[in-house]
Formats: structure tokens, C-alpha cells, sequence
């Protein structure tokens, strides 16, 4: 018993120090990323091309003034920022990054826990997300956040329908509502994912669909629009508040992303099986980025690269290396094919945020009730045909 | 450790469910009652009903809450002002509460004895599993029944919250 | 260590109940009497889970999904009641609404 609360405390500090981190340089990612779509450079400046930026972003929140305007409703203005955090920090606890670990002679999951109604706790949570934004809108007693506040929050549970069925479906080819029972039910290869053996390309473009409208991001993000409605529900937050918004829109993109790789991409199961040589694949993608990196350092377009392209060539040498180790490669080869495919569905957001228009809010409303949920729905219907079929 | 677990969530939901009835502005009795729910929410997860907690969140405190926030923020629904009561109800209503809960305690303690023991995995048939089969076996007829009358209600709430065309 | 007694169970439930009885019966705004219907229908579910628990049935759970279905259509339905209300009546205060007549 001791061991296991012990193990678990320790699992808790690692995934919640790596999950802001991760959180702050998301960020950085996406300014990166938005930058070069758009042909700027981005951050650049603040450490070796903006890494060190995050920090800057964070040092700069936490010491603002955090005003306290006269006239919000005091506990409610307090609360909200702190339920949004909270929601979206649970809905991490399920979620597994790879198989077991064995560490000293203790094995456990690489999950804070596993519960039989893995994906329903997750949808519950979710829902509760909604009112960390409808009562900023209504604490802060403004007539734009207000109206940002109730937009958006009509937009979460409008589009909360469709993600349900969307879920749904790949549950009834799964049979299991415990995340880590989908994940290996969906052992094997590529063509064992749920996305291609079980037919559920439409329900992952569903979600997908319904996860940007979750996360009020483009093309969905007009309660938050700067040009719309001042800042939406969020106008009247400052420093602290504000970043638990920000962090709480990160993560939940990082929750969303996870569950669209655990319900449809195969979780952590390699594309082909070990056997063939799957096993290499991160070793090679750590070694190309490496050389190219190195051969960047050797004839550098900035004086100053010289140094940082060399460094960062060497440091992903080093981790290639680290992935032919057979040690390690039990719980590190699954953690980065995790890693992999959400890092591939968040670089889907950033890229579609820096492409894509907004919708107009009764096209977004209108598109969820007459379009998607119906799809939804009859992609259910079919899905529950065919396993009645097969069968 | 389930006898704590107990009072702390039993004391959260009495404490909160008395900030409902006591508050004078519809918000807060609206968020002490989402309190409420996601305590019992933990009470059912002790109770072994794993899929009616995930239920109560989603459907409960995740959708029709939000309903009930929504109408109060599109109302803009203000503080209750205190009118003149009758001498009756001011003399006679809280014992009349007490009494009444008095005497739905004494009926429980008397029927019910000490000896049924309530612990985390006593219950094991709460699963999503067993509740959807018996949802679409014992349970078939109420269960398209009540897709029915869902459908009633969305249509009623369309009807009635349309603008007149006048 | 032990665990809890059922009939505590059955007792917090009787307490949401009157509570809820007591909001029903004393509060004067629509939504939050309203609001106390919810509280009794929560402290009902209570009741039938707990039961389910002592006779290690799952009827019980099946009754509070019943429940919890009917009570979101009624609290839909009575929402768009409450608003219509009040586009008439311009007050959400119950003893103002007490007669037909506009």
C-alpha cells in the first residue's frame, strides 16, 4: 500500500512538472509555427531563437499587477480561472502514455490511473470546463464578456454532442470504455488502428471538428476573437487569471489531441510491428534531425547559430542514441510513438489556426445542429450496423 | 478511510444544498447546486455506480446546470427581495421542515438496521456494462419511451421559446 | 477498516429532501424554486442507488438514469416555460404571476 501511494506521488510530480513545461513551450511552438506560415521569424530574440521566451511570458504574468476591478463579483471572478485549471488538469489523470514501466523493481503504468469509464470520466470533465467560462463571462460584470462568456459556452455544449458520438463509435468497434484496454485493443499495426480497421475516418474527422470547437480555437475561437468582442471572457482578467485561461486552453488542446490518438491513431503502438524494424525509426528521425542540424551549424545563416545549430545537432545525436539503448526502449519506443502522433494533431491546430478564417457565430451553431450531429449520429448508426454484422 | 471519505462529501452536499435554499441570488444558488451534484457524484462512485456518477457529471451537473445558468444570465435575474410573510409561515416553517426530516429519519433508522455496511467494491455490478444491458434488455420499452419524450421536450422548448410573429 | 453504515446513506438523502422541500415551499423566485425540485429529484437518485446497493441489484442505477433523463426534459420544458414568463410578466418573482389576468 505504501509503495503504491508513494509511486503514485512520484508519477503525479512528473507529469504534472513535464505537462506545464510542456503547456509553456506549446506556446512557443505555436508562435513558431503561426510565424513561419505567415514568412516572419517569430520569436527570436529572448535565448537561442525564442526558447526562452516561455520563461519570459511566465516571469512576466506572474509579477503583473493582478487588478482586482471594483465591480466583478468577487467569488465567482475568483473561481472561475481556478475551475477552468482544475478541469483541465483532471482530465490529464487518465490519460496513459504508454505501457507498463519498470523502475527498481517496481512495475507500474505510465497512466496516474486507469478507470473502467476512462473515456466517460473524460467527457464528464470536459463538461464541467464550461462553467470556469460562462461564470468569467458573468463575474466580470461587462457587457463584452458577458456576451463572450454565454457565445462560447453555447459553443461547448453545442459541440459536446457531436464529440459524444464521435467518441462513441470507435467505442462500439473497441468494446471498452478503460483507455488502456482501447489502446490495446488496437495492437498490431497500422492497419489495426480504429481509424482504418475499424472504419472510423469519418468519426475522426468528426472529432477533430468538434475538439477545435472545444477548445475555442480557430476557426471556432469568435468568443475569444480580438477584434470581436474586446477579448471575450477574459477581458477583465489580468496576470494570474489570465494565464490560468491561457494554460487551461493549452491543455485542454494537449487532453483533446490525446484522446483523438488513443481513440483513433493506436494509442502507442508502432505503425508496423517491431519486428520489422519499427524500433529504429526513432533512432533515424533523432539522427537526420541531428546532421541536419549539424550541417545547419557548419555554415550558419547568423553568426551567433554557429553555436546553438552545433549544440542542438549534438544534443539529438545524443538522444538517438539513447534510443538504441535496449534498456530504455521498453517504455521510451511507446512514449514517443505517443508523443509522435499528438505532437501531429497539436501541429494540426497550430497550422489550421495560422491558415483558416473564424466562422461567424450563427454559421458555427448552425453547422453543429444541422450538419455535424446528424453526420454524427448516422456515422453511430452505421458503425453499429456493421459490428452487428461482423459479429 | 470510507467513513471519511463519507462525511467530507455528505458535509460538502448538506452544506452546499443549504447555500441553495439560503442564497438570495440565483447564481450562487445555481453554483452550490452544481456542488451538490458532483458530491453525490463522489457518493455514487462509493456506492459502486460507476457509470450514474459519469451520468450525473455529464448529463447533470455538465448540461442541464448549464442550463439553468444560462436562463438566470439571459434573465439577468437579480437578488430576491424579501417581502412581508405571514406570521404563520415565519412561527411554523422551519420546525415544520425539521419535524418532517425528523420523521423521515426515524423511519430510516427503524426499517433499515446497521448491519448492511457500505465500502468501495461491495457493489460491482454498476458497470457500464451491466447497466446497458439491462438498459436494452429488462429496461427496452421505458428506454425508447424516453427517447420519445425527449423528443416532446425539444420540441416544446423550440415552441415556447420561439418569437411571436406579430 | 469497516465501512459506512447504509442507513447514513438513506439519511443524507432524507436531509437533501427536505431540504429541497424547504426551498420548494419558502423561496419566491421561479428559478430558484426550481432549482430546489432539482435538489429533491438529486436526493431521490440517492435513495434508489442506494438501495440498488443493498439488495446488489442494478435495477436501481437503471430507475436513477430514468430519473436523470426525465429531469433534464422537465428542466428543459420549464426553462423555456420560465423565460416565456418572463417576456410576459417582466418579474420572476412567483407571487406576482399569481392570477391569469394580465
Amino acid at each position: 500500500m505504501d509503495a503504491f501511494i508513494i509511486i503514485t506521488l512520484i508519477k503525479l510530480v512528473v507529469i504534472a512538472a513535464v505537462l506545464l513545461t510542456a503547456v509553456a513551450y506549446l506556446q512557443w511552438v505555436e508562435r513558431k509555427v503561426i510565424a513561419h506560415i505567415q514568412v516572419r521569424p517569430g520569436p527570436y530574440r529572448v535565448g537561442p531563437h525564442g526558447l526562452l521566451q516561455p520563461l519570459a511570458d511566465v516571469v512576466k504574468l506572474v509579477t503583473k499587477e493582478g487588478l482586482w476591478p471594483s465591480y466583478v463579483n468577487r467569488p465567482l471572478y475568483m473561481f472561475a480561472p481556478f475551475l477552468a485549471v482544475t478541469m483541465a488538469l483532471l482530465s490529464i489523470a487518465v490519460i496513459p502514455f504508454g505501457p507498463t514501466i519498470n523502475v527498481a523493481g517496481y512495475s507500474t503504468w505510465m497512466q496516474l490511473t486507469d478507470l473502467n469509464i476512462g473515456v466517460l470520466f473524460i467527457l464528464a470533465v470536459s463538461s464541467m470546463g464550461v462553467y470556469g467560462i460562462a461564470l468569467a463571462g458573468w463575474a466580470s460584470n461587462n457587457k463584452y464578456s458577458l456576451l463572450g462568456g454565454l457565445r462560447s459556452s453555447a459553443q461547448m455544449i453545442s459541440y459536446e454532442l457531436p464529440m459524444a458520438l464521435a467518441i462513441a463509435s470507435p467505442l462500439l468497434v473497441s468494446n471498452t470504455l478503460s483507455l488502456r484496454d482501447l489502446v490495446e485493443s488496437q495492437a498490431g499495426s497500422i492497419l489495426r488502428w480504429n481509424i482504418i480497421h475499424g472504419g472510423q475516418i469519418f468519426a475522426f474527422i468528426i472529432f477533430i471538428i468538434s475538439a477545435f470547437a472545444e477548445t475555442n480555437r480557430i476557426p471556432f475561437d469568435l468568443p475569444e476573437a480580438e477584434n470581436e468582442l474586446v477579448a471575450g471572457f477574459h477581458t477583465e482578467y489580468s496576470s494570474m487569471g489570465f494565464a490560468s485561461f491561457f494554460m487551461a486552453e493549452y491543455l485542454n488542446m494537449v487532453t483533446v489531441s490525446s484522446m483523438a490518438t488513443l481513440l483513433f491513431l493506436g494509442g502507442w503502438e508502432p505503425p508496423w510491428s517491431a519486428q520489422y524494424g519499427s524500433s529504429l525509426v526513432p533512432a533515424a528521425i533523432f539522427a537526420i534531425a541531428g546532421l541536419v542540424a549539424l550541417y545547419h551549424g557548419a555554415n550558419p545563416p547568423h553568426k551567433l547559430d554557429r553555436y546553438t545549430f552545433s549544440a542542438f545537432g549534438v544534443v539529438f545525436l545524443l538522444i538517438a542514441a539513447v534510443f538504441l539503448l535496449p534498456i530504455v526502449q521498453s517504455w521510451l519506443l511507446p512514449l514517443f510513438w505517443f508523443l509522435a502522433k499528438t505532437g501531429l494533431i497539436l501541429f494540426a491546430f497550430m497550422w489550421i489556426r495560422g491558415t483558416l478564417p473564424r466562422f461567424r457565430y450563427d454559421q458555427l451553431m448552425g453547422f453543429a445542429w444541422k450538419f455535424l450531429f446528424p453526420v454524427a449520429m448516422l456515422n453511430l448508426l452505421v458503425t453499429g450496423f456493421v459490428v452487428a454484422w461482423v459479429s | 478511510m470510507d467513513i471519511v471519505l463519507f462525511l467530507i462529501f455528505a458535509t460538502i452536499a448538506v452544506v452546499a444544498a443549504i447555500n441553495v435554499v439560503v442564497q438570495t441570488h440565483p447564481i450562487s444558488s445555481a453554483v452550490s447546486l452544481i456542488g451538490v451534484m458532483a458530491s453525490l457524484a463522489v457518493l455514487y462512485l462509493l456506492l459502486g455506480a460507476e457509470f450514474i456518477a459519469a451520468a450525473q457529471v455529464i448529463v447533470y451537473a455538465g448540461a442541464v446546470m448549464v442550463l439553468f445558468v444560462f436562463v438566470i444570465m439571459l434573465l439577468n435575474a437579480g437578488a430576491e427581495v424579501k417581502r412581508g410573510r405571514s406570521l404563520v409561515v415565519q412561527l411554523l416553517g422551519v420546525p415544520l421542515i425539521v419535524a418532517l426530516l425528523g420523521l423521515l429519519a426515524y423511519f430510516v433508522e427503524r426499517v433499515f438496521p446497521q448491519s448492511v455496511k457500505v465500502h468501495f467494491g461491495g457493489f460491482t455490478g454498476g458497470s457500464a456494462q451491466a447497466v446497458g444491458r439491462a438498459l436494452f434488455t429488462t429496461y427496452l420499452l421505458p428506454f425508447e419511451v424516453t427517447s420519445l419524450l425527449i423528443l416532446i421536450a425539444i420540441l416544446g422548448a423550440i415552441v415556447l421559446g420561439r418569437k411571436e410573429l406579430d | 477498516m469497516t465501512g459506512v453504515p447504509i442507513s447514513w446513506f438513506l439519511a443524507l438523502s432524507a436531509i437533501l429532501f427536505a431540504l429541497g422541500v424547504a426551498g420548494f415551499l419558502f423561496r419566491r423566485s421561479i428559478i430558484t424554486v426550481f432549482m430546489s425540485i432539482e435538489l429533491m429529484l438529486n436526493a431521490v437518485n440517492l435513495s434508489f442507488v442506494t438501495f440498488s446497493y443493498q439488495y446488489k441489484q442494478v435495477n436501481g442505477h437503471l430507475f436513477t438514469f430514468f430519473v436523470m433523463v426525465v429531469a433534464a426534459a422537465e428542466a428543459a420544458v420549464g426553462l423555456a416555460i420560465i423565460l416565456t414568463v418572463f417576456k410576459n410578466r417582466a418579474t420572476l418573482n412567483i407571487d406576482d404571476v399569481d392570477s391569469m389576468k394580465n
